[in-house]
């Protein structure tokens, strides 16, 4: 279950952003969300993939179809993800 | 010419188009033979009759856990091949499978898949990873089932009745080595690239060698990864051989292209075929009903004593 830890102040208005993995593309491949905010990545492909990003601490399993991974935007910054089953996957957060 | 080759299949599942290309990328010294119920290949270096020194068998992409639409039932596809190799006239002298054993690197998926193989009537069966196979831990459960005696990621080498084999591990980067985001390419890595050269540099320019690894050495589709990103280092190493051989899977098609003295056959899956090199994207390819077993199966690799050339003969399972 998602929830904020005491030292991330959860803005008034938390959104809830997705991004949908179809066709092995992230989409949108670039987000812009912010401090609070959660994010939810759900494959929509037959085959699984994985999101990963070193800077961000996000590492996923592997989404079989249909499966989400949810995380909640911690730290200000831009951070790059791929897919480690294919890495030619990538995909961009940014969080204000 | 473009850099991969272009496949467009026809309603028979054979790839004419593909077939001329890989004809003209790789001159005279390859004979294929069209089955009519499905891709059936041979590559000839030498067509004068000789004894058979030996034969080896290479299998690949057997996805076990895969269970969508493409093919449900990975496990039975991948014992018919098993059954079709105990059959073979000649037992082999090893069987090679060339990576992604799993589809999600769980226990019981590598479980199922050592049993089977197993099941193999041959002295030894030899493994290289696929990415499927390393994804979730860096290749640390792979390496436990089937790495006994390899180093790194997983590569080595071995010899049979003169022809020198390496079996290479290109589908992880270490860390230190990617710089910024991945580009989805294969990789060697400077550890085993050293290896490579130390490994070679004591055999006769005369021996033959055979190259496995799971990523194309010679690049199909770099936009989705079907290349190693430094083979070029690789192939230096290799250049001054009179016949080397490189054999691989991850694209689940029969793919052959040659570059210099070296030749690439891809093989196709035990499990199901991949869409054609930039058609769509590299997910699993549904065909009509009763066609899969066309599609899939193994490869026999033929040596015959006194020539340093190989026979190539793939045979699908509608074979």
């Amino acid at each position: 279950m998602f929830y904020a830890p005491p030292d991330v102040p959860v803005a008034a208005h938390v959104r809830t952003v997705t991004v949908t993995i179809t066709n092995f593309t992230f989409r949108p491949a670039r987000v812009v969300v912010h401090r609070g905010d959660r994010i939810v990545w759900t494959n929509q492909d037959s085959d699984p993939h994985t999101i990963f990003s070193r800077a961000a601490h996000w590492s996923s399993p592997a989404l079989d179809t249909g499966k989400s991974f949810t995380r909640v935007a911690r730290r200000r910054g831009t951070f790059h993800y791929f897919c480690t089953i294919h890495p030619f996957m990538h995909g961009t957060v940014v969080v204000r | 010419m473009s850099r991969y080759i272009e496949d467009q299949p026809d309603a028979d599942g054979v790839d004419r188009r593909g077939f001329l290309k890989c004809m003209a990328w790789a001159g005279t010294g390859v004979v294929w033979t069209l089955g009519s119920t499905g891709f059936t290949s041979r590559a000839l270096g030498e067509v004068a009759p000789a004894r058979k020194a030996f034969t080896f068998v290479q299998i690949s992409d057997s996805h076990i856990g895969f269970d969508k639409p493409a093919n449900q039932d990975v496990v039975g596809t991948l014992e018919e091949c098993v059954r079709r190799i105990n059959a073979l006239p000649q037992r082999p002298a090893f069987v090679m499978h060339t990576g992604d054993h799993v589809h999600l690197s769980a226990p019981d998926e590598f479980d199922t898949v050592k049993q089977i193989l197993g099941t193999i009537r041959t002295d030894r069966v030899f493994h290289v990873p696929g990415e499927h196979d390393v994804f979730v831990d860096q290749g640390r459960r792979y390496r436990r089932f089937f790495g006994r005696g390899s180093h790194g990621d997983g590569y080595y080498s071995f010899d049979v009745a003169g022809v020198h084999f390496l079996a290479l591990a290109n589908v992880q980067a270490s860390e230190a080595e990617t710089q910024g985001p991945a580009n989805g390419l294969g990789r060697l890595g400077h550890e085993q690239l050293a290896f490579i050269r130390r490994d070679l540099a004591h055999l006769s320019a005369d021996t033959p060698v055979v190259v496995f690894g799971h990523v194309p050495l010679l690049a199909v589709y770099p936009q989705w990864g079907w290349a190693t990103a430094d083979s070029a280092a690789a192939l230096r190493h290799l250049r001054r051989f009179s016949s080397v051989t490189a054999l691989n899977g991850h694209i689940h098609q029969v793919i052959s292209k040659t570059e210099g003295r070296i030749a690439m056959h891809t093989a196709a899956s035990t499990a199901y075929p991949l869409h054609p090199p930039g058609d769509v994207a590299p997910e699993p390819l549904v065909v009509p009903a009763g066609e899969l077993p066309s599609r899939i199966g193994i490869r026999t690799v033929e040596f015959r004593r006194g020539h340093s050339s190989l026979a190539l003969v793939d045979e699908s399972l509608s074979s």
